[in-house]
This record gives C-alpha cells, structure tokens and sequence, in this order.
C-alpha cells in the first residue's frame, strides 16, 4: 500500500467500494444497454458525500481533501461501466471544478452547492467539432450586448452534455486576442437558443455524452466565469487534475479488467487444466501485472506533486499517456483470454475493451500527450 | 519536483558518489573497455570513501545509512559509463557481500565483511552453474561433510570478478537428497588450494567485468567456511536474489536514463532537413515515450526500495522493477542507437557500448522468463 494514503482513506475506500459493488456495479451491463443510468444515482453519491471530497464544507463539501477524492475515483473505477465512472467524473472533477476554482460565492451557492448534493447535473464544454486540444481554435463566441452576452456556436462530445442542467461553456470574447480572447460562461440548459442531442458511441455507452449547439444564446454578465479574457489559463489550470482523473480511473479500471482476467483464466479449462496455468498465459499475465504496477507508481508520483501544490506538466501527461493506452492493452488481453465469450456482448469483457479505447483520445489523445511532454523536453 | 523517496542526507550523499564517479572512474572509461579490464583501485578507492558499506552498521565500518543509499550509490555509478565497472561494484555492495552480514557469525563478519567494506576483499557470487542459474535447486557443486570441514567439488560459471575476486559466497549441495533443504552456503578465500580459475569468458558486453569459470576439485574447507545454517542456503540465496534483482533495477534504470539523456542532446544537435531531428514529430515522440517508460520503471522501482527500506521482503514488486527495467533501458539503448544513426553504430561513440552492456540486463540474475514465472506463479497463475 502506497504511504500516500491515510487509514482514514482506506476505511474510506471500504464505504465506497461497498456502495459501488452493492449500488452500481450489478447494473453497469443495463445500463450499457440502455445508454443511460438513472439521474437518482446522481443524488445517491451527493447525499453520500463523495461529490463533495475536494471541496471545503462551507460550500456544501465534504473536506477538502483531494487524497479522498483519489480514493472515490478509484473506487468508481469499479462500476465496470466506463460510461457511469465518467458521468460521474465529468460533474464532479470537471463542471463543479470549474465552479469552485473560478467562481464568486453567488455562483457557487447558485451552481456548485445543488452539484455536490447531486441535484444539479454539470458538464463542462470546451471540444468543438473543429478544435479539441488546439483550445486556441475554439470558434464559439460570446459577445458582449450591454449587461448580457450572446453566446453562439457549437460544442461536442461533451459528457453529461445531454441531460446536464448547465453546461460551463468557454466561448471566445476577443476572436483576435489568441489564448487571451477566451471567457468562461455558465449556461443553464432551459436558455432559449440553447439545444443538446445525444451521440451514440462506440464505448461510455451511458455517459450522455452530446453535442451542444448555442444560436444566440443570452446569459446576463452574473454568468461569467472567472475573468474576461482568462478562459486559457483557466482550461491549462484544471488539466492536470483532469488528466490526474483519467490516469487514476485507467490504472483502478486495469487492475479491475487484470482481476476479472486473472479469475476467468483460473476458472476456463482446456486441454485439462486452467488456461492461466499454461506458460504463455501466466506470462502475459506478469506482463500485464508489472505494467499496472509501474502506472501505478508513474501516476502516484505526479499525484504526489500535485498534492504537495506543484504543477508537473511532465509527469501528469506521462501518467494520461501510459495508463490509458495499457488499460485498453489489458482491456484487449482479457477479451483474448475469455476466447469467443470475449466476444460476447452478453460478457463485461468487450465492454471495457469498448470503454478503454477512449483513454487514450478523451482528454487529449495519446499523441498530444507526447506533444506536451517532448515540449517540456525543449522540443 | 520533489525528491521522493530520497532525503537531502540522500542527495548530499548522491553528490559525493557523482563527484567520484565523474573524476576518478568516467574519464578513463574508454581505456578500461579497450583493456576489457579495470584496475582493483577502483574498489580500495570505493572503500576508502565509504562507498561500499552505506548502509552496514558503523561497528563493521559500514556508513550507518539506510537502504535508498544502496539505491543512490547505483543509480550513480551508472555514470561511469561502463556497464561492467558498475556491475563489479554491485556484486561486492550488494550481492555477495549482504549474505555475510545478514547470515554470518562475528567471526565470519570480522575476517570478510570488514575487508569487504573498506574495499581490501573483493567478492564474488558462486550460484550459477553450467547447468544451473535461477533453478537454484539443481546446483551440482557437492560438500561432502568430512573431519572440521568440508570438501568441494563442482564447477560455476558467468562469475562477474571471477578473476580478481579474494573471496567467493559459494552456494553447494550439501545433502543429495533433502531438495530444496540439501543446499547450503559458504563462504571460501580464492587462494585456497583446489579453487582455479579455468578461463574469463569473452562477452559481448560489460566487457570491463572480469567474468569467470571456476572448478573446486577436492576443495577442503574448514567448518567456520559455513555460512549461515546447513541446509538453509535455497532461502538464503532467495533472499540475496531480491537484493541483486532490485540494485540492478536501479542501476539499470538510471543508465537508461542517461541514455535518453544522451538522445534528448543529440536530438537537439543534430540537423536534418533544416531543422534539428528532436523537431521532426516522430523523433520528439520517440523521446516521449522513451522519458515515459523510465520514469514508469523508475517509480515501480522506488516503490520496491520504499518498501525494502520499510522492512518488507516485497518479491513481487522487485521481480516486477526487474523485468521492466531491463525490458525498457533494452528498448530505450535500441532507440538511442536509431537517433544517433550511423554514429551510434561507430565503435568509437559509447551508445553502441550501452546497447551492448544493457542487453544483459534481460539475462542476469534471472532471465525475463524467469522474472514472468516468479511474478505469474505470485498472481496464483
């Protein structure tokens, strides 16, 4: 066990851990299924705390304590359904993040205390359809119109974007000004000029994840997030924990995916014994075992400086990189080892090997992250 | 970034050793791989400084340190720039010499630990065999017990100072029957009669490291050669295994991160088509994922050392730094050499020197396979 977490944390881990196994786990294959979970869940994990561990109590938190949060993101891990873990994620690390570090305390009680509680669903819009990483080619504009701004242009691939009650949207106020002309806005979903649609895809089947479109969209100045003019840096800022987020999630969901492997290969009988004890198997499994302990110990060091209040651009995009391409490695070897049921939509096998190709393109693929890191090596 | 694991006393430390390193040994690397040899200065120079006994008790002349100073002094010499200096050095810190400590009697700690401390006896490590590595059970050097001692008879092979070496920590069957149980250590001065060095093996790599073949033949040693207790030595040497494995990790590692390091330079040197090649996207990914891969290995390898210097016996972990350090510096020397192109297949630039040297890594104190077996049989496979 890594000295970075406290017994507090692991009695921590114990509650949450009984909540996903008893709560949500058994549902993630419906769920998959119905591309969707039940907005209540959302209510479950507020009333239980586990929004709130990052936040201090007086906005409605329950530490802070970025360390629990960990915890909570690991555990979340073990839904089994990469769809739920992200829902849940993108509200809590990303739409009341976005809030908290950038918002006055009217914006806070308005938006981020019904958040925490899990009455109110956030997502948080930056991707459009032409610029992802490149957040200096966003195209969305707001413009100033007296007290208010109008709000125009599109969104997408934007988890919770489908049922969010409001959306953190960065829009460019100074199209000329570069990374300086980005503002931050909080568009609640009932805005007129404001309209949201699903998208299918391939794995997160149930994250509601859509495309957000905004013609003429009018929210009065009280709506601003941050700055005028400080969208960028406040995007730059909140990256590390995002990808912190999505490194966690990759090594507890590969170790989970490594587990239902590793049970399957003991139980599966051929040519009169396990097929895990056959040499080739056991090996591939001690690969897989290293690597996840290596992503391990890879993300708990950038975790470590994070905590202690440094900003390792390196070691945060090395851990993105590395845990989200091996958990789809690991997610590819247990359908293999699982043969034709690997196959089977009826298994959890294809489910996270549909899930984890995500990690390595959501949150800044994997080739930007190589971008970002050979740029800290002065390339 | 901070410094985990390490302390400042671990930092202040690891500037003596680089100072050392960079004076005394670096600069005469070319001229030892040319030999295929190293001066015996090196270890009277290392024990001199303190270097070889960091973390032994004071009493024997040991630095009192903890264990991460094991991990400092071989992340350091990794700066020697020859893979068979560091990996001689190794042997003596932390392979042959621990048992002594860890399993020998007062006597026994007088007459080879303290020498071995300060540098005066050097050791080696007699476990492998022509037809016996890691399979540690099927070792055919017998000792036959007879009157105040033992007779030796047998044959090791691939022995890093085999040539140079005053001692050796032998392991031998001593019961032919009793398994696991019939295996005993020793420890036994290379002077004694029936000890011969038949030849120094001719390797493709870590070519500074005298690597030897030796024979007992009638070999008499006095009971006091006996080294903790008769038939306990498979769980002895298991022990000194996890040692071995975890300091090659760490060495292995930080000469894969100065292999980068050498890359990264070049890269930004070195122009092709108007522009330095770490420009060109291929090659700054290249980079990325070398940069990444180490540091992965090197963090799975603190966290074994952090849990050593805890005092667990964390075999998982340390067989898991093994396997992926070798696998990654491999990969990473192999690289290095691409991005050097034709300079980095000239014999007179050292990349190809550690593309050779580390090639090893994957083959000594227990091959990759090995690594898998321990590790898929740890995960109930």
């Amino acid at each position: 066990m890594s000295d970075l977490f406290t017994p507090e944390h692991e009695q921590l881990r114990a509650s949450v851990r009984s909540f996903v196994t008893k709560e949500l786990a058994p549902h993630a294959e419906q769920w998959d299924r119905d591309e969707s979970f039940p907005r209540e869940i959302f209510e479950r994990v507020g009333e239980l705390g586990y929004f709130g561990m990052k936040y201090p109590e007086e906005i409605g938190g329950s530490g802070p304590d970025a360390l629990a949060d960990v915890v909570v993101i690991e555990e979340f891990a073990r839904i089994g359904s990469g769809g739920v873990s992200a829902a849940l994620g993108a509200h809590k690390d990303l739409a009341c993040l976005y809030i908290y570090n950038f918002g006055t305390p009217e914006q806070h009680e308005r938006w981020l205390r019904p958040s925490l509680e899990g009455k109110a669903i956030g997502a948080l819009g930056v991707t459009e359809p032409d610029a992802g990483s490149d957040v200096a080619g966003l195209r969305t504009t707001a413009r100033a119109d007296g007290n208010d701004w109008i709000i125009d242009g599109s969104k997408t691939f934007i988890t919770n974007g489908a049922w969010a009650d409001y959306v953190v949207v960065a829009a460019k106020t100074d199209p000329d000004a570069g990374h300086s002309g980005l503002t931050l806005f909080v568009v609640d979903k009932d805005t007129p000029g404001f309209e949201a649609r699903r998208i299918r895809m391939l794995g997160w089947r149930p994250s509601q994840t859509g495309e957000l479109s905004f013609s003429g969209v009018r929210v009065p100045d009280s709506h601003r997030l941050g700055e005028i003019g400080g969208g960028f840096y406040a995007i730059m800022r909140n990256f590390a924990w995002e990808r912190l987020c999505m490194a966690l999630g990759a090594v507890a969901g590969a170790t989970r995916t490594y587990e239902m492997a590793k049970n399957y290969a003991l139980e599966r009988e051929a040519f009169g014994r396990p097929v895990g004890k056959f040499q080739v198997w056991r090996h591939r499994f001690a690969d897989m075992a290293t690597r996840i302990e290596a992503a391990r110990a890879l993300t708990y060091r950038a975790l470590r400086a994070y905590v202690e209040g440094e900003d390792p651009i390196r070691e945060v995009a090395m851990a993105k990189l590395y845990t989200n391409d091996l958990a789809f490695q690991v997610a590819d070897e247990c359908v293999q080892i699982h043969g034709g049921y690997g196959y089977m939509m009826e298994f959890p096998a294809q489910r996270a090997w549909r899930d984890t190709r995500l990690g390595p393109i959501g949150g800044g693929t994997s080739e930007i992250m190589k971008e970002i890191i050979g740029k800290t090596y002065g390339l | 970034m901070s410094s985990w694991p390490f302390s400042s006393e671990h930092e202040e430390l690891r500037a003596q050793i680089r100072a050392f390193v960079s004076k005394e040994l670096a600069p005469h690397a070319e001229e030892w791989e040319e030999q295929g040899d190293f001066p015996d200065l090196v270890f009277t120079r290392l024990g001199e400084l303190g270097f070889l006994g960091l973390s032994y008790p004071e009493e024997y002349g040991g630095g009192g340190g903890d264990y991460l100073c094991n991990i400092v002094l071989a992340e350091e010499m990794a700066g020697c720039l020859s893979g068979g200096v560091a990996m001689a050095v190794a042997v003596q810190t932390d392979m042959a010499v621990p048992p002594l400590y860890k399993f020998g009697t007062e006597e026994q700690k007088k007459r080879y630990l303290i020498p071995a401390i300060k540098g005066e006896k050097i050791f080696c490590l007699g476990i492998t065999e022509p037809d016996a590595g890691s399979d540690v059970q099927n070792v055919r050097t017998t000792a036959v017990k007879t009157e105040g001692g033992w007779v030796i008879n047998g044959r090791k092979i691939f022995i890093t100072n085999g040539r140079r070496a005053d001692a050796m920590t032998l392991v031998a069957r001593t019961d032919r029957d009793a398994g696991h149980q019939g295996i005993s250590l020793f420890v036994v001065d290379t002077d004694t009669p029936g000890y011969k060095v038949e030849r120094v093996l001719d390797k493709v790599g870590m070519r500074t490291s005298d690597t030897g073949e030796i024979s007992f033949t009638d070999m008499f040693v006095p009971d006091e050669a006996l080294l903790g207790k008769e038939g306990e030595g498979f769980y002895n040497i298991s022990w000194e295994l996890q040692g071995e494995r975890l300091i090659g990790a760490a060495g292995t590692i930080a000469g894969a991160r100065r292999q980068f390091e050498a890359a990264l330079a070049y890269a930004k040197e070195r122009e092709t088509f108007g522009k330095p090649i770490g420009k060109h996207q291929v090659i700054r990914h290249y980079l990325a994922d070398m940069a990444t891969e180490i540091e992965a290995a090197q963090q799975l390898v603190y966290h074994a050392a952090v849990l050593v210097n805890r005092g667990e016996y964390p075999v998982r972990e340390i067989s898991m730094a093994k396997l992926l350090t070798g696998e990654v510096a491999w990969k990473v020397s192999d690289r290095t050499l691409q991005i050097f192109g034709g300079h980095g297949y000239a014999m007179e630039m050292p990349i190809q020197r550690a593309w050779r040297d580390t090639r090893l890594i994957r083959i000594g104190g227990g091959t990759d396979e090995v690594m898998r077996e321990i590790i898929g049989r740890m995960e109930g496979l």
